[in-house]
């Protein structure tokens, strides 16, 4: 087993999501230590392809996480349609069926504060571009544990609405541009 | 070492998770954690409490609010042939095994309202395997299986029934087995004359008999590592030499204990199957 990483990141987006992710993830080096948590919005009926189109454009690991999926350092771990992702602790993720939060599953509320939960200050968290208000809340939990907590600037996002509503509960997020989270996360590691 | 010190919350939910157990003999002290915090959240602000160990106290002395607190700690969610790729396998790949047999074992557990029961039920009529087969349907939740042994379902859940019905590869229509009024449908009477409903927990009780197929779809996500190798652990003893074992499409057996005494038998459908013993 490898020892369970000290920090982690964890990512919400929605619309505009595969963009935005495309220059965060690509640009982090195969010794990166932490595990990226990320949950996008996707319809529940189908099979998504995220996991795949990522793993050909990454340096970093990337997969779909099934059930009980352990933790490991260098690698992006997607949500899969239809569940929620949870961290159940800092070696193991948990998906669940619970009924949908703001009309969605995945929910990055859920995830978030699950992360707040278990990683406490030990955990970034970013909020990018999206058309509706989840993520806001988790972010706010996470903040309120003593994470880090990065918004996308509304002004360069595809859809302004998420990192807006999380603006607006976290006014103390740090905002920046998708080249500048890349920046932080890679030096963060 | 990283510092740690236990939250006051998480006190609070394991001594309520262990009052439950002393009590009333409902195990949760292996669920897992992220998801039952999540629950239990929800269940103390919707029933009005200040602090999960206000609804402690309460439920440990008032046993009528026991029925109320359990309907947020088992999650009921589920549809008629949910993933209809999987009872597609089922159909093409399983049943074509199962016709071999002069008598067969169903077990569905986790059952819920009974969503995958019927489903079942009628799959095996339409292949001519319903009448040599009892199935047996467990749940932890009462309220459940009465639901479940009713086989009423609200009328605007028939479409997306229906839909993956078709979409499993169903030879009949799925309006021959249910009849509809005032906005509820009624599951024909005959589907469950070869069901066996059964309060059966997987945390607690012991092996189920010779099994030939074990459906158990999204119910050992709710369970920690290990009580799921325990489950895993049951079902694999409760299976017939080569029987089936369906898990959810999510979940997998490579991060258990019992891994090597199944082979993939549809990878994709997550349908296995127990090797000789």
């Amino acid at each position: 087993m490898t020892p369970a990483s000290p920090r982690a990141i964890v990512i919400g987006a929605s619309a505009g999501a595969l963009e935005a992710l495309s220059v965060i993830l690509p640009s982090l080096p195969h010794d990166f230590r932490s595990p990226i948590i990320i949950v996008v919005h996707i319809p529940p009926d189908k099979r998504s392809v995220l996991a795949e189109l990522f793993r050909a454009k990454c340096k970093i690991q990337v997969i779909e996480v099934e059930d009980k999926e352990p933790l490991r350092p260098a690698t992006a771990y997607f949500a899969p349609p239809d569940y929620h992702l949870l961290i159940e602790d800092r070696e193991t993720l948990g998906l669940t069926c619970e009924e949908p939060v703001l009309f969605s599953r995945p929910s990055i509320d859920v995830m978030f504060e699950s992360a707040a939960d278990i990683y406490g200050r030990d955990v970034t968290a970013v909020l990018l571009t999206g058309a509706n208000q989840d993520g806001a809340k988790g972010l706010l939990a996470i903040a309120e544990a003593g994470g880090e907590v990065i918004l996308q600037d509304p002004g360069g996002a595809f859809a302004a609405a998420m990192p807006e509503a999380g603006l607006k509960l976290c006014p103390d997020a740090t905002v920046m541009s998708l080249d500048g989270i890349s920046e932080h996360l890679r030096r963060i590691g | 070492m990283i510092e740690t010190f236990e939250k006051i919350e998480d006190i609070e939910i394991r001594l309520l998770l262990e009052a439950l157990y002393v009590r009333y003999h409902y195990d949760f002290r292996n669920y897992a954690m992220g998801s039952i915090k999540r629950r239990l959240r929800q269940a103390r602000e919707q029933m009005g409490f200040a602090t999960i160990s206000a609804l402690q106290e309460r439920v440990l002395h008032d046993e009528t609010m026991l029925p109320r607190l359990l309907d947020y700690l088992t999650v009921q969610v589920s549809e008629m042939f949910r993933d209809p790729s999987y009872f597609r396998a089922i159909r093409e790949k399983v049943v074509p095994h199962l016709k071999t047999y002069p008598s067969l074992k169903v077990w569905i557990a986790g059952c819920s309202c009974g969503e995958e029961v019927y489903s079942l039920a009628i799959l095996f009529r339409e292949e001519g395997l319903e009448d040599r087969t009892i199935f047996y349907a467990t749940d932890i939740n009462q309220d459940a299986l009465r639901a479940a042994e009713a086989g009423v379902y609200d009328l605007d859940r028939i479409q997306l029934f229906t839909e993956n019905h078709r979409k499993s590869g169903g030879k009949s229509s799925l309006s021959d087995y249910y009849h509809a009024s005032y906005g509820r449908v009624s599951f024909d009477r005959s589907l469950r004359e070869r069901v066996v409903f059964s309060d059966h927990s997987l945390v607690t009780d012991a092996v189920f008999g010779e099994m030939h197929l074990i459906s158990c779809r999204n119910v050992m996500i709710y369970f920690d590592r290990p009580l799921q190798d325990r489950a895993v652990g049951l079902f694999s003893d409760s299976l017939a030499r080569k029987g089936f074992f369906g898990i959810g499409s999510k979940e997998s057996l490579r991060f258990s204990a019992h891994a090597e005494e199944f082979k993939e038998f549809v990878r994709e459908e997550k349908i296995y199957q127990r090797l000789g013993k």
